[in-house]
Parts: structure tokens; C-alpha cells; sequence
């Protein structure tokens, strides 16, 4: 299964095994990883998963839809270039070894 | 130091969250989570959608996965009931008659479908549980063009119909109101999802019940009789309070709670679809099915249990998905006495602004979830929007807040 890193604001790193087209966000949620909230359960609806892509990333991620990008502008911690929902971003083999930064808060 | 003991009664959305706040949060005593389904626990909202289309399975749904509760010491009970509390032993009895004393016990009891009261109703399918999800999905495996009937027009059943169309059925929704989705939506937005699924191919029938149901016919009150290989039933809930009701606590549709989601007996505290609560939103005592819901209110309870004052006071959030329409409502639009539209209908991308006494009370943004999220914001925060505001040509919301602050 493809590993994501997730770094915790104050820079603990875990790392999971995330099945095959679960999101970013599933990953972190499913296995207890604090620092995604997810209120919505991955409906693209709250805002509450944002994380900031590793600046090194060179993996392919989804495209950003309108919705994504509007949400974006409304999370709890300041957009940057590199925010997504991870809820948008589905896993496949192509982003085995990604790694995300999870924002301060969420709320 | 060992801890207090939990019992939560109940595993859904709402008895989950619970238990993983109380870990978040710190607690460090024995937590069991109890609940009738075999599966772990889950998130109800993809069985209305991607679940029933067969876009994900049930390991797409699971809350937390199967090692989370372990690792966490939380014990997951499942396909087992409480079937009653001994308040003054602080006892939890199980079906199978085991006892499990607590410290503190919580109802997340949740709901179950409203039956119908007509004839035939054992022909009529219900959608909360996964296994229902599997029942209607075997019904349409490998199939096309069936008739399906849908009896009642609320958040389940339009997005059951949604579905069922994209499948490429042929639906009918009947709903016994003059309007869909009435205790949860406006009549505007409500006709402009009536107006989308016509154009989808679906009929809506309003203002008409169901006389009976009998093996392949649907009739209708006005007389109509519809063919049906297959109907669905989501006409609302009960909540289920039984358990709590011979335990001699307070219910009145719903589990009656205070402001800080305890019941009369200070030990145990209701959450969820099954408690009814003081909400500052609604101005009284109010019962809300939704994740919204569930979520923070289980944060809430987590935190009483750890000895926090907080009193309950999230806005409540609801969300709908029918084809490609994304609906959030922000607050409780329900008696609202004036609304205004900004947005462009005709496109499909509008917000219905929800006025009571020229106060804003909620707003419902359809595919504008700008609005939603800034709605929540101002709605939090106390806002002074009036009617005459929002109707003014060019209003835009995030605009309005930028100059406001």
C-alpha cells in the first residue's frame, strides 16, 4: 500500500499505509492521526482537513476543483500555495511517499 | 491512576466520536462502546450516495479502522444492545445479560425509520444501515429501468432518488407535504431541487400520500396507482429512547438534556439523533439528525465527562448532495418569515438568504460554498445582515464582511 507522511504542526512525523484511492485526509482520520478533522466526513463541505503539500513534492496530486478552491479561503489556518483538502487528493501508487504538513488548528 | 469508566450506548457517529474525543482530550479510564450493527462504526451519509451507487465499500466508510479502537483502548462491542441501566448499581445491561458498571454513561442511541402506517408495508424497504444500503443495492444489481418508488421527499429521499436515476431507474418520489424537504429548507430552494430533478428525469409528486403499498403497486391517496419493482421509505425517525425512558430518565421525543447534553441524572448525558436539547439557535428544546450534530456534540460530552463546563453551542450545519448540486445550509432556516436570493438561479449557483424578524437566521447556498462557510462565520459571530442589505444589487457576502471588519 502507498505511504503518506504526516507532519504534525510541531513536526512529528507518522507514517501510514493508505489503501489504494482512499483520500489523504481517509488516511490520517482512519488511523487516529490528530491535526485533520474532517467534519464532514470528505464531502468537500467544511475546510477541516487542510494541509500544506511538502514543498519538495514532485508526486502527481489531483487537480484542484472549484468548490476545493473556494473552501480553501475560509480554513482556520492562512492558504498558502501549497493547501489542499486532503480530502480532494486520493491516493494511488503515484503519490506512494508523500508527505503533508498539517496546519496549527483546523477549527 | 486507573480512571473513570464510560459506557457509551451506542455506536454511530455520534457514540464514536465520544470515545475518540474522550482519548484526544486525555481521558485515561476504560471506555466501551456498544453497538447493535456488526460493522465497525460508520458514517451514514455515502449510503444515500456514493455507498448505494457502489463508488466505495464498506471499508470506505468506517469511522476509524479496526486496529484504531485497540490501539486506543477503547472496546468496541458490536451486535449487541443495552437493554437497560441500573442507575442507582451504575450498571449497563446487555442483551446477552452481561452487566458493565460505569462512571459515566452516555446515550447514542441514534434513530430508527418512522414505519409507515399504511397496508403492505413490509414491502417497503428503509435506508439507515449499511445492510438496508446492501438490501435496496441487490434489488437493483445488474439492472436498468426498474420503477422505483420513493415515499417521502426529505434529505434521504432525493438523494436516494439522485442515485437511483444516475443507475438509470425510472424514479417517483411521493411526497405527502406541499413541499420537499419542508423542515429543512426553504420554498425556493426547495422548488430549484424539485426543478433538477425534473430535468433529470424524475418525478415528484407532492402534496400526495400513500394509501398502500401491495406486491408491485404504489397507491396514492388522490387515487393514482404507480408501478413499482422496488420502494423506499424516508419518511423520518423516532428517536430511539426506550432504554433511557425505563431507566426513569426524561423523554419527550428525544432524550431531554440540558444545555450541557446532561440528562436529569448527572452521570449520563445523551448525544445525537436520540437527545433533545436547549439550543440558543433554535430558542428552545430541538432533536437534529446530522453529522454536524454528532461530531460536535460527542466533542462536548467528551469534555463534560472531563470535567468541562462548556455548554453546547455550535451552529448547526447540514449538507446534501444530489447529482451535481452541493447544498449546505448554515443555521436553522426553519421558521423563517422573509428570504432573499443573491446569486444566479438560472446558473444553478445561488445562496437563499433566511431572515426571521429581519434577523438572519440561516442561509441555504446551492453550489456556493463561499456563502455556506462565511454564513457559519457570521452566524457564529453575531451579524447584523438585514434584508435590505442582501437584496441591494451586486451584494456579495465575503465583500460585505471584508468591509465590515
Amino acid at each position: 500500500m502507498p505511504k503518506i507522511t504526516y507532519v504534525s504542526h510541531d513536526g512529528i512525523e507518522t507514517v501510514v499505509d493508505v489503501a489504494q484511492n482512499d483520500s489523504v485526509m481517509r488516511g490520517a482520520v482512519l488511523n487516529g492521526i490528530k491535526g485533520i478533522v474532517a467534519q464532514c466526513g470528505g464531502g468537500a463541505s467544511c475546510g477541516t482537513c487542510h494541509v500544506y503539500v511538502d514543498p519538495e513534492n514532485t508526486k502527481p496530486l489531483s487537480q484542484m476543483h472549484q468548490v476545493e478552491d473556494e473552501l480553501l479561503y475560509f480554513t482556520a489556518c492562512e492558504r498558502k500555495e501549497n493547501s489542499r483538502l486532503s480530502c480532494q487528493i486520493p491516493v494511488t501508487e503515484e503519490q506512494d511517499g508523500l508527505v503533508v504538513h498539517m496546519p496549527e488548528k483546523q477549527l | 491512576m486507573r480512571g473513570e469508566s464510560v459506557v457509551v450506548v451506542g455506536a454511530g457517529q455520534a457514540g464514536c466520536q465520544v470515545a475518540v474525543s474522550l482519548r484526544e482530550q486525555g481521558h485515561r479510564g476504560p471506555i466501551t462502546l456498544i453497538g447493535d450493527e456488526q460493522a465497525a462504526p460508520y458514517q451514514r451519509p455515502p449510503l444515500t450516495k456514493a455507498y448505494l451507487a457502489g463508488e466505495t465499500d464498506l471499508a470506505g466508510l468506517v469511522l476509524r479502522q479496526d486496529s484504531y479502537y485497540d490501539d486506543h483502548g477503547i472496546k468496541l462491542v458490536r451486535n449487541e444492545r443495552v437493554i437497560g441501566v441500573d442507575r442507582q448499581a451504575r450498571v449497563a445491561v446487555l442483551g446477552c445479560a452481561r452487566t458493565i458498571s460505569y462512571d459515566h454513561l452516555v446515550f447514542a442511541t441514534g434513530a430508527r425509520p418512522r414505519p409507515l402506517p399504511i397496508p403492505g408495508a413490509e414491502h417497503v424497504l428503509n435506508l439507515r444501515t449499511v445492510a438496508d444500503a446492501d438490501a435496496i443495492r441487490q434489488r437493483l444489481e445488474g439492472q436498468i429501468g426498474l420503477d422505483v418508488v420513493v415515499i417521502g421527499g426529505g434529505f434521504i429521499g432525493l438523494e436516494f432518488a439522485a442515485v437511483v436515476r444516475k443507475l438509470r431507474h425510472e424514479v417517483t418520489v411521493v411526497e405527502a407535504q406541499g413541499q420537499v424537504m419542508q423542515r429543512a429548507v426553504s420554498a425556493e430552494t426547495a422548488q430549484h431541487l424539485v426543478n433538477r430533478h425534473r430535468s433529470e428525469g424524475v418525478q415528484i409528486l407532492t402534496g400526495t400520500g400513500v394509501g398502500a403499498v401491495r406486491e408491485g403497486l404504489v397507491e396514492l391517496t388522490d387515487g393514482t396507482v404507480l408501478v413499482a419493482d422496488l420502494v423506499v421509505a424516508g419518511i423520518g425517525v423516532i428517536p430511539n429512547t426506550e432504554v433511557a425512558q425505563r431507566a426513569g430518565l426524561a423523554v419527550d421525543n428525544g432524550i431531554l438534556v440540558d444545555s450541557h447534553l446532561r440528562t436529569v441524572d448527572p452521570r449520563i448525558h445523551a448525544l445525537g439523533d436520540c437527545a433533545r436539547f436547549a439550543s440558543t439557535h433554535a430558542g428552545g428544546l430541538i432533536r437534529l439528525e446530522s453529522v454536524q450534530n454528532a461530531t460536535d456534540q460527542g466533542t462536548t460530552v467528551a469534555a463534560a465527562i472531563m470535567g468541562s463546563a462548556e455548554p453546547y453551542t455550535a451552529l448547526p450545519w447540514f449538507w446534501s448532495d444530489q447529482y451535481d448540486v452541493k447544498l449546505q445550509t448554515a443555521g436553522l432556516t426553519n421558521g423563517h418569515d422573509r428570504t432573499v436570493t443573491v446569486g444566479d438561479p438560472a446558473e444553478g449557483r445561488f445562496s437563499v438568504f433566511c431572515f426571521k424578524n429581519d434577523r438572519l437566521i440561516g442561509i441555504e447556498a446551492y453550489n456556493r460554498p463561499i456563502d455556506f462557510l462565511m454564513g457559519r462565520r457570521i452566524l457564529e459571530g453575531g451579524n447584523s445582515l438585514t434584508p435590505e442589505i442582501v437584496a441591494r444589487p451586486g451584494f456579495d457576502l465575503r465583500a460585505s464582511q471584508q468591509k465590515a471588519a
